[in-house]
């Protein structure tokens, strides 16, 4: 038993049911008891989807207990397949469920006898696996089985399409930002001069996945969801794939690269100029090449921030800030824990400390420890920002309602480079206004703020030290706060005089 | 199963139950926040945490007095004993938190993997001195709001039987039960007062020290529909004589509520009528845009039936009345009075569906276009989409709803989507999908 509060991945049956629910006309059945079947209320909400959420949950209460939940399963497929004529119908079970150890895939085998479409059970370990690793399982599932049909319906060798084609995986339902992302991946492959062959799962038909082995190369934007997928096409279809992550001017022309090198390889005649093109869009088109050389992006010179995300996210992030702002990045984290060494390596030289936890806590205690400028990281961190006074971009799922904004907010590609550099830049104190108020001395008199983390503060403030605090700028004066208090601690002071302020200032800098 | 036809009397029906409600689980939103010295520990799996902090919109970011017991694989696979675990968070607890005590709420899982919480309880309760509450709100059994019921069904083993000062001949007293703000509690406080009677206490009270005395000279009448398990326990095991009555939701409802304790106080009230009546007069800006339209409610909380009667005196004509769980005794007077209101105001009965069937449930709507679907936050959106006004369920359970001097706001919430649309009504916006 853990004593949890608050987790950053969610269970696994929310990533199969978010696969699911991305295709067309795909209808998932949840084996679940009743209040299990919030995922239709999350679609619902967050995504504002206008459409019903295609998965209905068969519910399991006391009688379905007591009786077995065959017949309730199987009627309530046969039913949906009779309701929605849906291509394909897949029972997962939940955590819940799955420990009632029924012969799930029977139930599957039985139902499909009856029913025009395809059936499926989910193959996903609801106990080992979170809400990104059931996905990325539940998608190449989906893609295997109906390779292997086609495989065994004809022998004829698929051909590749004459243009140059690729698809992409792994974009789907309640990801972030990812509508806008694939838009943008969209015009940087058309660019290229590449076909798209098809994107899955989002709007994708699983009748046409037969198709999927006809494009010359696949791309997965995120290493989360689409990899696993990718290394079956790669073995069974001899099919190459690029998983460098387009984020930020750097690698987005490194993953132009490796799409201009498999292209090659296959097309000797392909002769796009992509050096013309990255060096263009690097420096003229993306404004934020530009944004690194401005006078504004040189007060950020050596910042402290701390990044915090899922594996591909706080990566990129980490590597824009460290090698295209200049920024220092104190400390790189990831909650993928299964994907822990390729962050390490990822990282590797563009942080000062790696954390890797899905702890939400141990993240709370190093931000509080570093007191970074600013913050990149989930929902989780903003808030905890918050709580610190220490603004936070967020740059990751968990998901809230704000990363489904209306307009468009890519983070891939050159138009995404844009919306980081605007996020990176209003997310610390605006540059020139910190310059300003250093020189000037500050205009901010207001009240002090007392919110403070520690709220058992044994200290009191002389009224010459608080009027002095109160002359200093709002945006610092909490750290400042903080940091004359913790130097009076360690030095057993329970007043805090104009000179144990000034002190504390000369030996911690506050 | 389309028949839509409405009809002279109360009809019940019961549907597939494939229905979408919120777990019971979600009590602990609101009980944590009423009860202030408690602490609610969740024992289920991830699906019960992921919910908690996503669907409820309640991230758990100030670390409140709740948290989840995550059940792992070896926990499930008995690989642990369930004893030493729990033992070890309730000490980390009691540590952190101090709490007067620790309500468990057992979930789909434990009863699944048949944790013995109610044996495990009372030992650990003396090893670590804590008291334990154990309620199973599990959706098995129970639907959303439910929850509460089996949260104060548990607490009512707890309540004392006699005052501290025992050698007073004891009067018949009153205890409330359900939860509400403590402004809404004191409102109804002074309802009654103002009748001449005084509430003894709460069920929940604010802090678990001052739960209500509870013997066979305490009548009890619950303020929320959803408590009939509470209702049972109050009377099998203490003994306390229950007051049936409609429930204090709309004014209607209040007068009626206040009237049948009076009834049982042997009071008269007091300008209960007038009252009434100048309640209904101030509503009457918002009542002018409801009298004539139509309603459908899909089912969710429990509270339905009481809405329903109140929207019927409001002159609203209610098509059908979902609703997940329905106990025709504890909610006697409530369908009484809805009965009876049908009548008066001179309209169709309402269907009733228990453990309604949701696909079945839109074909319907669409089939009646009402002017409102009181819907679960999945189907709002795509309903709205489709040309159909709707207002979350969820709302009624969260918002102020009770007394005289909520009825506003009850009506604030119906009349809101027609509001809207009469905002947005000449801009022709009202089919957002492709057909």
């Amino acid at each position: 038993m853990k004593l949890a509060y608050w987790m950053y991945a969610g269970p696994a049956h929310i990533g199969t049911l978010r696969v699911a629910s991305s295709f067309k006309n795909v209808h998932a059945i949840m084996h679940a008891p009743l209040g299990d079947d919030y995922f239709n209320v999350m679609r619902s909400m967050l995504e504002r989807e206008r459409d019903f959420t295609p998965v209905t949950a068969s519910i399991v209460d006391r009688h379905v207990l007591a009786r077995g939940s065959q017949e309730k399963v199987i009627e309530n497929i046969t039913r949906k397949d009779k309701e929605e004529n849906p291509d394909l119908i897949i029972l997962t079970p939940t955590c819940t469920s799955s420990i009632l150890q029924e012969d799930l895939q029977n139930f599957v085998n039985r139902a499909g006898l009856d029913s025009k479409s395809d059936v499926i059970l989910a193959d996903v370990n609801h106990y080992r696996v979170n809400e990104l690793q059931a996905a990325d399982r539940t998608l190449e599932q989906i893609i295997r089985f109906y390779l292997e049909k086609a495989r065994s319906q004809s022998n004829e060798p698929l051909r590749k399409t004459e243009k140059p084609s690729a698809n992409i995986l792994g974009i789907f339902t309640l990801g972030f930002h990812n509508q806008h992302d694939c838009r943008e991946l969209k015009r940087l492959l058309t660019d290229l001069g590449i076909v798209i062959n098809q994107i899955l799962p989002e709007g994708g038909s699983v009748t046409n996945i037969n198709e999927l082995p006809k494009a010359w190369f696949n791309l997965i934007p995120y290493r989360e969801v689409g990899l696993m997928a990718a290394n079956y096409l790669k073995n069974e279809y001899d099919m190459p794939y690029v998983a460098v992550t387009p984020m930020g001017l750097l690698d987005t022309e490194n993953c132009i690269r490796e799409i201009v090198d498999i292209v090659k390889s296959s097309d000797t005649s392909y002769n796009f100029d992509f050096e013309t093109y990255i060096d263009t869009q690097t420096r003229f088109i993306s404004q934020a090449a530009w944004f690194s050389r401005s006078i504004d992006c040189q007060n950020l010179t050596g910042k402290k921030a701390v990044v915090f995300g899922d594996a591909t996210h706080a990566a990129s992030i980490t590597k824009i800030l460290a090698r295209e702002m200049g920024i220092r990045v104190s400390c790189s984290g990831t909650y993928c824990k299964h994907d822990a060494d390729w962050f390490r390596e990822q990282v590797d030289g563009f942080c000062d400390e790696v954390l890797i936890t899905d702890d939400h806590t141990q993240v709370a205690d190093m931000i509080a420890r570093i007191e970074p400028a600013a913050i990149f990281g989930t929902q989780m961190e903003r808030h905890i920002g918050k709580r610190l006074d220490i603004p936070c971009g967020v740059i990751s799922a968990p998901v809230h309602i704000q990363n489904f904004p209306l307009g468009f907010r890519p983070f891939l590609g050159y138009e995404g480079t844009n919306q980081i550099s605007d996020l990176v830049y209003n997310s610390f104190t605006l540059g020139m206004e910190d310059h300003l108020l250093e020189i000037f001395g500050g205009h901010d008199t207001k009240e002090v703020i007392t919110k403070s983390l520690s709220t058992d503060s044994d200290l009191a403030w002389a009224p010459e030290a608080l009027t002095e605090l109160q002359r200093i700028p709002g945006f610092v004066r909490g750290k400042i706060k903080r940091n004359t208090e913790k130097f009076a601690r360690e030095k057993n002071c329970n007043l805090i005089t104009l000179e144990i302020m000034f002190a504390a200032k000369e030996a911690v800098g506050a | 199963m389309t028949n839509s036809k409405l009809t002279e009397t109360l009809t019940f029906e019961c549907e597939t139950g494939n229905y979408h409600t919120f777990c019971p689980i979600s009590c602990v939103a609101w009980l944590y926040q009423k009860i202030e010295d408690s602490f609610f520990l969740v024992i289920g799996t991830k699906t019960c945490g992921y919910f908690l902090q996503n669907a409820l919109g309640v991230m758990i970011f100030a670390e409140p007095r709740y948290a989840m017991a995550e059940l792992e694989e070896a926990d499930i696979s008995a690989q642990l004993n369930d004893y030493k675990e729990l033992k070890r968070l309730c000490l980390q607890i009691k540590q952190d938190r101090n709490p007067s005590v620790i309500v468990w709420i057992g979930t789909c899982t434990t009863e699944i993997i048949k944790m013995d919480l109610e044996g495990m309880a009372p030992r650990l309760e003396a090893e670590i001195q804590t008291p334990i509450v154990v309620a199973r709100a599990n959706g098995l059994d129970y639907a959303f709001t439910q929850g509460e019921d089996t949260v104060l069904a548990a607490m009512v083993q707890r309540c004392p039987s006699n005052a501290p000062e025992q050698n007073q001949i004891e009067k018949k007293s009153l205890v409330l039960f359900g939860s509400l703000p403590t402004n809404v509690a004191t409102q109804l406080n002074l309802e009654l007062e103002r009748c001449g009677i005084q509430v003894a206490g709460w069920l929940p009270s604010q802090r678990y020290a001052d739960l209500p005395v509870l013997n066979q000279n305490v009548y009890v009448c619950g303020i929320n529909p959803f408590l009939s398990r509470t209702a049972t326990t109050l009377m099998r095991r203490r003994k306390c004589k229950l007051i049936s009555a409609p429930f204090p939701i709309g004014p209607d409802g209040t007068r009626a509520w206040l009237e049948k304790i009076c009834s049982v106080f042997n009071v008269a009230p007091i300008n209960l009528i007038e009252r009434e009546r100048l309640i209904w007069d101030s509503l009457e800006d918002y009542i002018t845009l409801l009298r004539g339209k139509s309603v459908f409610f899909m089912g969710d909380n429990l509270l339905e039936i009481s809405l329903a009667r109140f929207l019927v005196r409001c002159g609203m004509i209610v098509y059908e009345i979902g609703i997940p769980y329905l106990d025709k005794r504890f909610q006697s007077a409530e369908l009484q009075l809805l009965e009876k209101t049908c009548s008066e105001m001179n309209v169709a009965m309402p269907r009733i569906v228990e453990k309604p069937d949701n696909y079945n449930q839109i074909q319907r709507i669409r089939e009646l276009q009402p002017d409102l679907a009181i819907t679960g936050m999945a189907h709002a959106n795509p309903l709205e989409a489709r040309g159909i006004n709707t207002k979350w369920s969820v709302e009624f359970t969260f918002a102020q709803i009770h007394g005289f001097t909520n009825a506003r706001d009850i009506l604030e919430l119906v009349t809101r989507p027609l509001r809207r649309n009469k905002a947005l009504e000449n801009l022709g916006w009202n089919q957002l999908v492709k057909m």
